[in-house]
């Protein structure tokens, strides 16, 4: 019986599984993963490597899911190719599984650097590779790691964390730089230095032999090399079956292949130009071709997605959405940088709307600038309220009794003003207990006894001194 | 500002003390002296010998005395607006009963209660609906108050008890999260118990329970749940879990546990605006504080998703080992003032008293026996209250229905239609004390006597069953519901069984609940006058009641908690270019429920005359909108205006309207929650605009 066949078993994969379940309970779902493992949350593993999360926490689905949610699934089983005519998988082992609709969640695969000695790196893609730079970390005196993006970020934080000396390498002028621009990849880099992880930047790996990182200007000594130099998207599949492939599988607005009857999400799919390497979008399509696939809305379609960064190391916050190397000269950017005290913040803003920002340090204000920037909210003509919170319009602070205008509520709960307690204390309340006998002050959650206190002192320390 | 929560100065009244009873409005029914003076007027002072209010009384509380005496209290029956007398308009009612059922069967005349109702008036109206009138379809504006708390508690527990501990424990406790509530202004003398340093607060607003707390986490409106599961995520990845706890007394945590590990912080952060390391604190409070309580509010709760959301927050509080462990533990806030008796008796669409259900046949024979009726000619379960409005009138639905202590013009979804489908009953008669927006709609209008005029018990937030005591007598000419629900059933043939005296009704509601998860059995009038009230359940007639449940186990078949794996989902009617904003709804301090009590009352209409929209400066800039001006809201289901108070306190992409006036639940979302049938009252899509400049 045909239904619908899943190939990957990842982030994507695995959502799109959940996805179609939660619409549909009946359909038959087969699904592959090359992994033997039940898939878990890749996004978690930098959290695993730093030992801030324990990996039996970060399974996305447990054994007994798929029997529970009438799915088939087979673990560490790789598909080699696609029947198109026939319209079936097949697996190494020659095993046939007929297709209505196949989804390619091939995901990406680790690009190695093309250097002597290259195979002396562990990668940091998979659960696999996260236990074996463990492993090794415990024996390890010193470690390296290769590529300053997000992922080696993470890495480097981790593996200094865990008390191990770290240098972090990366080709570019600065650290995150697909991300950052180059003041906030300073301060990132004075934080992680801080924190114990060495940087250089703007070196150039040539080879690594036992115990050494060669670099164009001279070597690092390292017994834990990991390589984190970004990912391609695993396409042979797709490529072998005939199907339109450039640097991803290219998709549609339905994420459909030039086959309708194969869909590609994640990693390994190419929409509208982009290949995305974040979670969330490929979530996103994953709910559009459940919703198609299912029929539970015809009408889904994807239209791109917005990216935001958002670190995941510890005592680094940091955050980056959209265009963020933009300049005076293209945009309205808003900034403000304290390098020594590891902070720096960069709005960038076109036509009154947040098109990109980055937050590096403290960033009290990421909820509401991520939500600003995900919806094209309007702005505050005062823009700084938006990297200081509680800056514009902030609620005054408890005024004192004298400075307190007679119209100010002071009990809420029996709405009485200051101008009331003035006029009984005037009349004879002479303490707490008699401006609430007359005015009910102070009765009903008693948070404002002490601002009635003090009030009546002033009122008699006034009359004191007047006296 | 700091804040001093010891207890204020004594305020006792120097009249001497009157007849001891509580507060008629919120779920925490404070203790108050009912004094009547000289002038026939009502005095009230608070008692201090209630634990839930302690001596404090809010500006509600304190002039709930001028309601007994108000101008605009009803004191003869109406027929299609002309006085009538009451043999006349019972005699009425009861033939256009007869009529319509003859006609159409018994299902054509429906009832609809509330959760303000006595004890004794809920059981009462829930027994004539099956035994007078033999019609399923019943239900009460509880269902959109607590009815999904009330789901996840009892999905979870086994059991629905609002607090399963008593009040005072929340002062024991080290941390507080409040999801969704607003204490300060709903009951003021909560926050006694709440200690500041400790407190959480959930809400899109800053209220003046946020402006209390140590930590407030101003959430988009409709992401609560993405919120909880997060928090959830970051107490197991951070090591949190009561191992011990979780493998003795629940069931199902692992899948849980992978299935919060899709929502790291991170993530949620991007859904509803809350900053990971705010979401952080809030969970090292709670997992740091030794005694730690996770509270739900509406605010959480009426979603179409509230059911899964509490059940979000109750595994949150699970995980951490809280519920069924002294001083600390999971509860939801109760908010109508028998909110919590008002949904165990009953009047709700799938219940017999005693928090049975209808579709259980040993609970059908029970209350059959008790009834005196055969269990087969109990009906089953009928429509939930927003699906029974929206079917009056309609071929299908009923073409009369009694209304008892509610105003669904102002208070029910989409109210603008839902006036429509009232409009469209051949039959609508309203039991009032005032002529509430509802009853201006009734064929016929029966005017009852109210709180401080009758006797009765009302089981308060902490599931204490109080004493309600007749201090004053009535205004001539006015009946109570009970006299009512006896007059009426006395003219369909049903005379005899169905008493008007409250103490003969509790005594029958005993027997009714006996055996039941909210077991009554063995509470007296004098029971609870001598113990302060009396925490159910109370089986035995010696028995003292039970303050804390679920300290040995949960009452689900194996003793365990369950945890039950669930997924946020966006809000059902998210903004977009049309309509851009969210709009929340909310309560005020001076008014209670949909106003028909409180804007009837001079100090309370004075403190808060009329309707505003609450909107962030930001947002009001934007718009070109300045303080006074009125402004025109508008919905996929209906319009309403409001004058525009800027303030910061509120998100720039949310505006707020408080509930207590006709027109602002025109706009509300009727999407119904799958399990609990809550209506989404808590967010929705407007667009805003200028109609008028300041005043």
């Amino acid at each position: 019986m045909r239904g619908i066949v899943v190939v990957g078993n990842g982030m994507a994969g695995s959502r799109l599984v959940s996805e179609v379940r939660a619409r549909d309970k009946k359909a038959r779902v087969t699904v592959f993963g090359a992994e033997e493992r039940a898939p878990y949350n890749r996004v978690l593993l930098s959290n695993v490597l730093a030992g801030t999360t324990r990996a039996d926490q970060v399974r996305l689905h447990g054994p007994s899911w798929y029997d529970d949610h009438n799915v088939t699934v087979h673990l560490g089983t790789e598909v080699v190719a696609i029947d198109r005519e026939t319209r079936c998988v097949i697996t190494a082992d020659g095993g046939r599984t007929p297709f209505s609709v196949l989804v390619l969640a091939t995901g990406s695969e680790p690009i190695v650097p093309a250097v002597p000695g290259a195979e002396r790196a562990i990668a940091f893609r998979t659960m696999d590779d996260c236990e074996r730079i463990l492993a090794a970390a415990n024996a390890a005196r010193r470690a390296v790691v290769i590529g300053g993006g997000l992922l080696g970020v993470e890495a480097a934080r981790g593996l200094a964390g865990r008390g191990l000396p770290v240098t972090l390498l990366h080709l570019k002028g600065h650290l995150m730089d697909r991300q950052l621009d180059h003041e906030a990849g300073q301060v990132l880099g004075d934080t992680l230095e801080g924190l114990g992880v060495e940087i250089m930047t703007g070196v150039t790996v040539t080879g690594i032999t036992d115990g050494k990182v060669e670099l164009t200007t001279g070597h690092v000594e390292a017994d834990l090399v990991v390589a984190a130099c970004g990912v391609r998207p695993v396409t042979a599949l797709a490529l072998d079956a005939g199907l339109h492939v450039e640097r991803g599988i290219v998709v549609d607005d339905e994420m459909r292949t030039d086959d309708p009857a194969i869909f590609a999400i994640g990693e390994c799919a190419q929409h509208d130009g982009q290949v995305y390497g974040l979670v969330a979008p490929c979530w996103e399509q994953a709910a559009i071709v459940a919703d198609l696939i299912t029929g539970a809305d015809a009408r889904a379609r994807y239209r791109g997605s917005r990216l935001v960064t958002r670190l995941k190391a510890k005592s680094v916050e940091l955050a980056a959405m959209g265009e963020t190397h933009l300049t005076d000269a293209d945009a309205e950017i808003v900034r403000f940088t304290h390098r020594r005290g590891g902070t720096y913040r960069k709005l960038v803003i076109r036509d009154g709307r947040l098109v990109g920002a980055i937050l590096v340090g403290d960033p009290a204000t990421v909820g509401t600038l991520t939500q600003l920037y995900d919806r094209g909210g309007p702005l505050p003509a005062d823009r700084s309220g938006l990297l200081f919170p509680g800056l514009a319009g902030a609620a005054p602070v408890s005024p004192s009794p004298v400075r307190m205008p007679d119209a100010a509520q002071v009990c809420r709960c029996n709405n009485v003003t200051k101008g009331q307690i003035r006029a009984c204390w005037e009349a004879g309340a002479r303490d707490v207990a008699a401006v609430a006998a007359a005015t009910r002050a102070t009765t009903g959650c008693g948070s404002c006894a002490e601002t009635v206190g003090g009030i009546v002192e002033w009122l008699c320390e006034q009359e004191g001194a007047s006296a | 500002m700091s804040f001093s929560l010891s207890a204020p100065a004594s305020v006792m009244s120097p009249l001497p003390e009157g007849t001891a009873t509580h507060c008629p409005y919120c779920a925490l029914q404070c203790g108050m002296h009912v004094t009547q003076t000289d002038l026939n007027q009502a005095e009230i002072t608070p008692r201090d010998d209630v634990p839930a209010n302690q001596g404090g009384l809010c500006q509600k509380g304190w002039t709930a005395g001028a309601l007994l005496r108000s101008p605009h209290r009803l004191t003869t029956p109406l027929i299609h607006g002309k006085p009538a007398g009451w043999d006349e308009a019972l005699g009425y009612a009861a033939s256009r009963i007869a009529r319509i059922q003859d006609a159409h069967g018994p299902d054509a005349v429906a009832v609809f209660g509330g959760g303000g109702l006595t004890n004794e008036k809920a059981y009462q109206l829930g027994k004539f609906a099956r035994v007078a009138l033999r019609t399923s379809q019943i239900d009460y504006n509880g269902r959109f108050c607590m009815s999904s708390a009330a789901a996840a508690t009892n999905r979870a527990f086994g059991l629905d008890r609002g607090l399963p501990f008593p009040i005072t424990d929340l002062g024991d406790a080290g941390a507080v999260l409040l999801a969704g509530g607003n204490v300060a202004e709903t009951m003021p003398p909560f926050v006694r118990h709440l200690n500041p340093a400790g407190l959480i607060v959930v809400d899109p607003r800053e209220t003046p329970t946020a402006r209390l707390a140590a930590l407030h986490l101003q959430n988009a409106p409709g992401t609560d749940l993405a919120l909880a599961l997060a928090l959830l995520h970051i107490a197991i990845a951070d090591g949190h879990v009561a191992e011990e706890y979780v493998a003795a007394r629940t069931t199902g945590f692992d899948a849980v546990r992978d299935s919060v590990s899709a929502w790291w912080p991170e993530r949620a952060e991007r859904v509803t605006g809350v900053p990971v390391a705010a979401m952080r604190q809030a969970v090292a409070m709670l997992a740091e504080a030794g005694n730690a309580v996770v509270l739900t509010g509406r605010g959480a709760e009426q979603h179409a998703k509230g059911t899964d959301t509490v059940t979000a927050y109750i595994n949150l509080a699970l995980t951490l080992g809280l519920p069924g462990r002294p001083g600390s533990g999971y509860g939801c806030v109760t908010g109508q003032g028998n909110g919590q008796g008002g949904r165990e008796h009953g009047q709700k669409a799938d219940q017999l008293p005693g928090y049975r259900k209808i579709d259980d046949p040993a609970a059908r024979a029970h209350v059959a026996a008790v009834w005196g009726v055969d269990p087969a000619d109990l009906p089953g379960p009928g429509r939930s209250a927003y699906e029974l409005l929206d079917a009056l009138g309609t071929p299908e639905g009923p073409k009369g229905l009694l209304l008892f202590g509610s105003n669904p013009v102002v208070s029910s979804p989409r109210s603008g239609h839902i006036a429509g489908r009232l409009a469209a009953l051949d039959l609508l008669v309203v039991a009032d004390l005032v002529l509430s927006d509802t009853a201006e709609l009734a064929t016929v209008v029966l005017p009852t006597a109210q709180w401080a005029e009758e006797a009765g018990t009302m089981t308060n937030l902490e599931g204490r069953v109080l004493l309600r005591r007749r201090a004053v007598a009535p205004p001539s000419g006015v009946r109570s519901d009970l006299e009512i629900l006896s007059g009426l059933a006395e003219r369909l043939g049903r005379g005899g069984s169905f008493p008007a005296d409250p103490r003969t009704v509790f005594d029958e509601l005993r027997r009714a609940s006996a055996g039941g998860p909210a077991d009554y059995s063995g509470i007296t009038y004098e029971k609870i006058a001598d113990q302060g009230g009396v925490f159910w359940p109370c089986p035995a007639d010696d028995h003292p009641g039970t303050p804390r449940i679920f300290l040995d186990r949960f009452p689900t078949p194996d003793g365990r908690a369950r945890m039950v794996v669930v997924d946020h989902r966006p809000p059902v009617e998210d903004v977009d270019a049309d309509y851009p904003y969210y709009l929340t709804t909310g309560r005020l301090l001076a008014h209670y429920q949909s106003g028909a009590q409180t804007r009837r009352v001079a100090d309370l209409t004075e403190a808060a005359p009329e309707p505003f929209l609450e909107l962030h400066p930001d947002l009001a800039d934007h718009l070109g909108i300045r303080p006074g001006d009125m402004v025109r809201v508008t919905g996929r289901r209906g319009v309403t205006e409001a004058t525009a108070r800027i303030s910061a306190a509120i998100r720039a992409d949310t505006v707020f309207l408080p509930f207590h006036w006709e027109g602002p639940n025109r706009l509300t979302n009727p999407a119904l929650d799958p399990v609990s049938r809550m209506p989404e009252f808590k967010v929705c899509a407007v667009n805003l605009a200028v109609v008028g400049g300041g005043r």
